[in-house]
């Protein structure tokens, strides 16, 4: 995994509760035994019409979205299925942040393994800068370190986030290397406990 | 005696292998299941860092995603070869136990765990899918995890977990005739909405839960993800004890009296607290039926499609409403099908199939109407064939099938098309989930057999008093 200590990027409103994985990346699309190359297929069902032609009331199509990197969201993104294609599709389209009420809680682990920054956010302020995104051009700065978000115009929001994750983020950690640090008391639970 | 303790404390304090401030635990995982469609990433993780399977003993897997239901001779799709043959090679490599598409032992995952004795209480139970939480009902902790997880438990055969909060889902009361467990658990989503649940582990008790058999419990703990819960559970009683006696992977005589033992004194202290408690009223609940594109959008079946004035997400349910093709206010019953599918994790064991046969036996289904039952494990297939269901089935109309996950989310070719309309007993309804553009109302069993004789959705309970007598 990649460390990651901030990022600056424009944003992309998704203004619907409720995203589930299914719609993040459809089932057609996981036979691929490779984590790669995904994005492609992110949003698919809303991005395309049944001849894989763009549908152009899909925000993400717009041209305006191009390049965007922050995705705003309802509440409960990601719920459904624990497809980690999902989080792999979002990364591989260019997301490296994403900003939303709550996560479904599967999700929430599957995009933090793979160096997405998740943050929780009250519903105002994510309804707040969603209209801005809507409305014009909007740019966030995330400093994770400081956990503080900044806009353009000088505001200052600051995020919770649990230490360990961010630690994790921060070093870009291989979570299995960490774990076989700790192989001696993996042997011995399994002595003790006659696993 | 100390401390009452609920069961799900009693398990994850028995598993904790390290525990630091300010992180979450290490558990150990004590069956990991696996399958073709979230393993394949995680084993070219384990090649590429050259590491082993820590404990292939503890790890078993199954093809169930993308198997097709029919001609398995001939999987037409070449990307679903490629993945049942990297999962072939993958459990040759590294020495894990297969029970590959043709293997008698075939079948949905959350289907043969329990059936071959795998799934324990007290256990530890985890697999790359969601609804993993369907071995809760034997009083284990089950849950899913994504593909990085899987790697992490196939190389340490443990998981940093946050101690999970717990919920208290309460049912009081019984549950009337013709109303299902499905029905439950749906109108537990309706009630309390689809995310009620996440950041704990849920479980169900009272009176209607305990009366459930144990098939009955499955399909509730099943679709606890569906509440937002990675887990749901059951405390084990007697009914727990005696569906698992004989099983193969269940230890036998004296060894298997003795476990028992331990297994029930894992049931939740009385007096033991929960960090939330929701109730319901079982005698309140009626069959039934999803309107709308998560399984929180339910209504009884004598109820209607919501009226926008009603609601406060309004923007939601008319693009819902949209996506179903269907107006508000709309009576259920209204409700016209053109797909019927039996099957999937939440409802395709030998009670649902019975129970569905039950309302078919001798009758015909709609002209235009396309049905197929797909058991859940080859096992069930093979035990249904014996007591002629699927003779009652066929002469209907319906289609049977080979196991597998099939039309519940259409891996295979088992889709339905786009605008299609389909009863379903699956456990999602999410837009495109049983196929591009498909409209999907999960029910139980008995509802989609009833759904497929009369062409629309009915009472089932009505349609016994009026057909069946
Ligand atoms: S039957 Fe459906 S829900 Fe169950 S494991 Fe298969 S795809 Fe998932």
């Amino acid at each position: 995994m990649k460390a990651i200590k901030e990022h600056k990027g424009r944003v992309f409103p998704l203004n619907r509760a409720n995203v589930d994985t299914d719609q993040i990346i459809p089932k057609q699309f996981l036979k691929r035994i490779e984590r790669t190359g995904f994005g492609q297929f992110l949003f698919y069902n809303w991005r395309f019409d049944e001849d894989g032609k763009e549908r152009p009331d899909f925000p993400l199509n717009d041209l305006k979205y191009k390049g965007t990197s922050i995705l705003v969201a309802g509440e409960n993104f990601g719920c459904g299925s624990s497809r980690e294609h999902a989080p792999w599709a979002l990364l591989d389209y260019g997301f490296q942040v994403i900003i939303a009420p709550s996560f479904a809680d599967i999700f929430y682990n599957n995009a933090l393994k793979n160096g997405i920054i998740l943050i929780k956010m009250e519903e105002a302020q994510v309804n707040e800068w969603m209209e801005k995104a809507e409305e014009g051009d909007l740019e966030l700065h995330v400093h994770l370190e400081k956990q503080e978000i900044t806009d353009g115009e000088g505001n200052t929001v600051a995020f919770d986030i649990p230490a360990y994750h961010k630690e994790k983020l921060i070093h870009g950690w291989d979570d299995i290397a960490l774990t076989l640090q700790l192989e001696d008391k993996i042997k011995q639970y399994e002595e003790t406990m006659q696993v | 005696m100390g401390q009452p303790k609920t069961i799900i404390e009693k398990i994850w304090e028995k598993h904790v292998v390290h525990r630091e401030e300010g992180k979450p635990d290490l558990i150990y995982i004590d069956q990991h299941l696996i399958h073709e469609v979230t393993s394949p990433q995680a084993f070219e993780g384990l090649r590429l860092a050259n590491r082993k399977v820590r404990r292939p003993d503890l790890t078993y897997a199954t093809m169930d995603h993308n198997v097709p239901t029919i001609h398995r001779e001939n999987v037409k799709d070449p990307i679903s070869v490629k993945q049942m043959e990297a999962l072939r090679k993958n459990c040759e490599d590294f020495g894990i136990e297969l029970a590959d598409m043709f293997h008698p032992d075939q079948g949905i995952v959350h289907v043969i765990g329990p059936q071959l004795g795998l799934t324990q209480p007290g256990k530890t139970i985890v697999c790359g899918d969601s609804h993993t939480s369907t071995h809760g009902a034997f009083g284990a902790l089950a849950f899913g995890i994504g593909t990085s997880e899987v790697e992490h438990v196939l190389a340490t055969q443990t998981l940093w977990q946050e101690k999970p909060k717990t919920l208290n889902v309460h049912v009081v009361g019984e549950l009337g005739p013709g109303v299902t467990a499905k029905d439950l658990i749906l109108a537990i989503i309706a009630k309390f909405g689809v995310k009620f649940g996440t950041g704990y582990v849920m479980e169900y008790t009272g009176e209607a839960i305990r009366n459930l058999d144990m098939e009955g419990r499955m399909t509730v703990c099943n679709m606890s993800i569906e509440g937002g819960a990675r887990a749901g559970l059951i405390s084990p009683d007697e009914k727990t004890i005696e569906y698992l006696r004989g099983r193969r992977y269940v230890p036998k005589g004296e060894e298997f009296e003795k476990k028992a033992k331990e297994w029930l004194a894992l049931a939740t202290d009385e007096g033991a607290v929960y960090d939330k408690t929701v109730t319901i009223h079982a005698d309140e609940v009626e069959p039934q039926v999803t309107w709308g594109t998560n399984p929180g959008m339910c209504v009884p079946v004598s109820g209607s499609t919501p009226s926008l004035d009603e609601v406060e997400n309004k923007e939601e349910v008319r693009r819902a409403l949209e996506y179903m093709g269907l107006e508000e206010n709309q009576p259920i019953t209204s409700i016209e099908v053109d797909h019927v599918f039996i099957g999937s994790c939440t409802n395709s064991r030998l009670s649902d199939l019975q129970k569905a046969a039950e309302i078919v036996k001798g009758r015909k289904v709609k002209d235009g109407i396309k049905a197929i039952v797909v058991p859940g494990s080859f096992t069930v297939k093979m035990e249904a064939e014996k007591l002629g269901i699927d003779q009652i089935f066929k002469d209907a109309g319906f289609e049977w099938r080979d196991s597998g996950c099939s039309m519940c989310l259409g891996m295979n070719d088992d889709i339905v098309p786009p605008g299609g309309r389909c009863a379903s007993t699956s456990n999602r309804n999410f837009e495109g989930r049983q196929g591009s553009g498909a409209r999907t109302h999960l029910v139980s069993p008995e509802m989609a057999a009833a759904a497929a004789i009369e062409g629309h959705f009915v009472d089932v309970r009505e349609y016994k008093a009026r057909v069946l007598q």
